[in-house]
């Protein structure tokens, strides 16, 4: 269970970011939601240690990971998918398999996860993670490097953005797959109703702070109504 | 097979050229120690001689040759030795076949050790080469360990020059000077990669002449510069007909690494389309940081990156 208390964070030119967050994760899949520019990217990055915070605690399973490093983390249990998949040169999406799962898989490990993605191993297995790839080919490498991981907590960062629709629909599924075994705990960073309707619990986040959080069934049917669509105080 | 080496060169030679001690090389191959050849064998089809005007070897590859390799590792394994040699490569009509060569220069004493190979490429029309040269410094002494590879290639009609070499480390100080002319169809695709530390000197020349309808060349270097030392590349791919040529130099500097990076294109053909890229800059921080999202620390990923980066 991840539990987050009082959390700020003010950027280095003094740009608050988030505004004393706190939450705890009931259930498998917690999905963060908001208008953009609200601080949610920024708490995936506090989460994973990406960023550290100006104050505040993250607690994973009730220990404080608040000062520990991106690498600290990861070796905790926590895996982080990045919203913008990263490119190397000359390494392959095997070597990221293998270094994520910590060991070499096996061919139909390798197609295992890539399919969970929509992708076939044997076209892309010995690719090289480089700017040869397309925006949702590269997007859908990164998420199944976190799969691989099989972590305690996995958090996805807009899983969805440029990825087609068919794969979109096989990662869905997925989610719902680690859901129903209990395969670790998900956050998912998301604005899509398709993930929005798979959450055990719902929060959203708007101009740095939580403006409402609960579970699904009671936070949804408000925000299908357009509730939280401005973070004007006033609702314009 | 008949071979006679220590067992310095012993252990390079499973670095530089893939060597296995109870099989042996396959085929044909020449192995040189300190300036004197430690083993020799021709095959059917690959004829290696004695030059008697200067030291070095002729290696003849008779025409239409398939799937044959020949082996010419040289290595040195003290220090005072200056090595030169000049080995010539005649490749017959439609020959193709894999060349492995390779330099490990070991120096415990006082004084340089230095290899200076001159090799020299003739490929007749239709054949195809594969050139796959690794270089590699050992040994803790003062002396400095040189590798100074001077390669002049001629390409006669469609045939294809695919040049794969790397340095591995070690290698104080290294010019390495490449030369080629490229006559009608013909190709030359050069994969570079260097890896220099400490106070390490490397220095990378290319020159290209496309002087054929549809030659083409493909030329890309990685290089890792780290500690204090410094690489530099230059380039010069020439477009005199109707021709394609592209350079890149790809580099990664990291502590007090330095790279310069000179790339020059001269077209005399209207027809020739000439690119050059080029790009140094340190490791990227969201590389590093992906991979310790993935448990690695900063340095094992650093080492990821740049074992990447260098294997292509």
């Amino acid at each position: 269970m991840l539990e987050i208390k009082d959390l700020c964070w003010t950027t280095s030119d003094k740009n608050e970011i988030l505004k004393g967050v706190s939450f705890k994760t009931s259930g498998a899949l917690t999905v963060i939601t908001g208008p953009n520019g609200g601080g949610k990217t920024s708490l995936a990055k506090l989460i994973a240690g990406v960023e550290q915070p100006t104050s505040g605690q993250i607690l994973l399973d009730g220990e404080d990971i608040t000062a520990l490093s991106v690498t600290e983390r990861a070796n905790k249990g926590v895996a982080y998918a990045f919203q913008q998949p990263v490119r190397f040169k000359g390494i392959t999406v095997r070597d990221l398999l293998e270094l994520a799962a910590k060991e070499k898989t096996g061919y139909k490990g390798y197609c295992d996860l890539l399919g969970k993605v929509g992708l076939c191993a044997e076209e892309y297995i010995d690719r090289e993670m480089s700017s040869a790839l397309s925006g949702g080919e590269a997007k859908r490498i990164e998420i199944a490097t976190v799969l691989a991981r099989r972590a305690r907590l996995s958090v996805f960062d807009e899983p969805e953005a440029g990825i087609d629709l068919w794969s979109f629909s096989r990662l869905v599924e997925t989610f719902e797959e680690i859901r129903k075994e209990s395969a670790g705990e998900l956050i998912v960073i998301s604005h899509q109703e398709r993930i929005l309707k798979i959450a055990d619990t719902i929060i959203v986040i708007a101009d740095g702070k939580i403006r409402v959080s609960g579970p699904r069934d009671e936070i949804l049917p408000q925000l299908m109504q357009g509730e939280y669509t401005c973070s004007c105080p006033k609702r314009c | 097979m008949d071979t006679n080496f220590n067992d310095i060169t012993a252990g390079m030679l499973k670095i530089i050229s893939d060597y296995d001690e109870t099989t042996g090389f396959k085929g044909a191959y020449n192995i040189r120690e300190d300036s004197s050849c430690a083993g020799r064998q021709s095959s059917k089809n690959i004829t290696i001689n004695s030059k008697t005007d200067k030291p070095g070897i002729d290696i003849i590859v008779k025409p239409n040759t398939k799937g044959e390799t020949v082996y010419i590792p040289a290595c040195v394994t003290h220090s005072d030795v200056d090595d030169l040699v000049y080995n010539d490569f005649y490749i017959g009509k439609n020959a193709d076949v894999i060349i492995v060569a390779g330099c490990g220069v070991h120096n415990e004493g006082e004084e340089d050790a230095r290899h200076n190979g001159i090799h020299r490429f003739f490929l007749d029309e239709g054949a195809s080469v594969v050139y796959k040269e690794k270089h590699i410094g050992t040994g803790n002494g003062k002396g400095l360990k040189k590798i100074d590879p001077v390669t002049e290639c001629f390409l006669k009609k469609n045939s294809r020059l695919e040049m794969d070499t790397i340095q591995l480390g070690g290698v104080d100080r290294s010019t390495r000077t490449t030369s080629a002319e490229l006559a009608e169809g013909a190709k030359i695709i050069v994969r570079e990669r260097i890896m220099t530390d400490n106070e390490e000197d490397a220095v990378t020349k290319f020159s290209v002449k496309l002087n054929g309808e549809d030659s083409g060349a493909d030329l890309v270097s990685r290089s890792v510069a780290r500690g204090n030392s410094h690489q530099a590349f230059y380039s010069v791919v020439e477009g005199n007909a109707r021709c394609t040529g592209h350079s890149a130099c790809d580099a990664i500097i990291a502590e007090n690494g330095r790279v310069d990076a000179q790339p020059a294109l001269n077209a005399s053909n209207v027809d020739a389309e000439l690119i050059h890229e080029a790009a140094i800059g340190k490791i990227a921080g969201e590389q590093l940081l992906k991979l310790c999202s993935l448990g690695l620390t900063r340095e094992q990923a650093e080492e990821k990156i740049i074992e990447g980066f260098l294997r292509y």
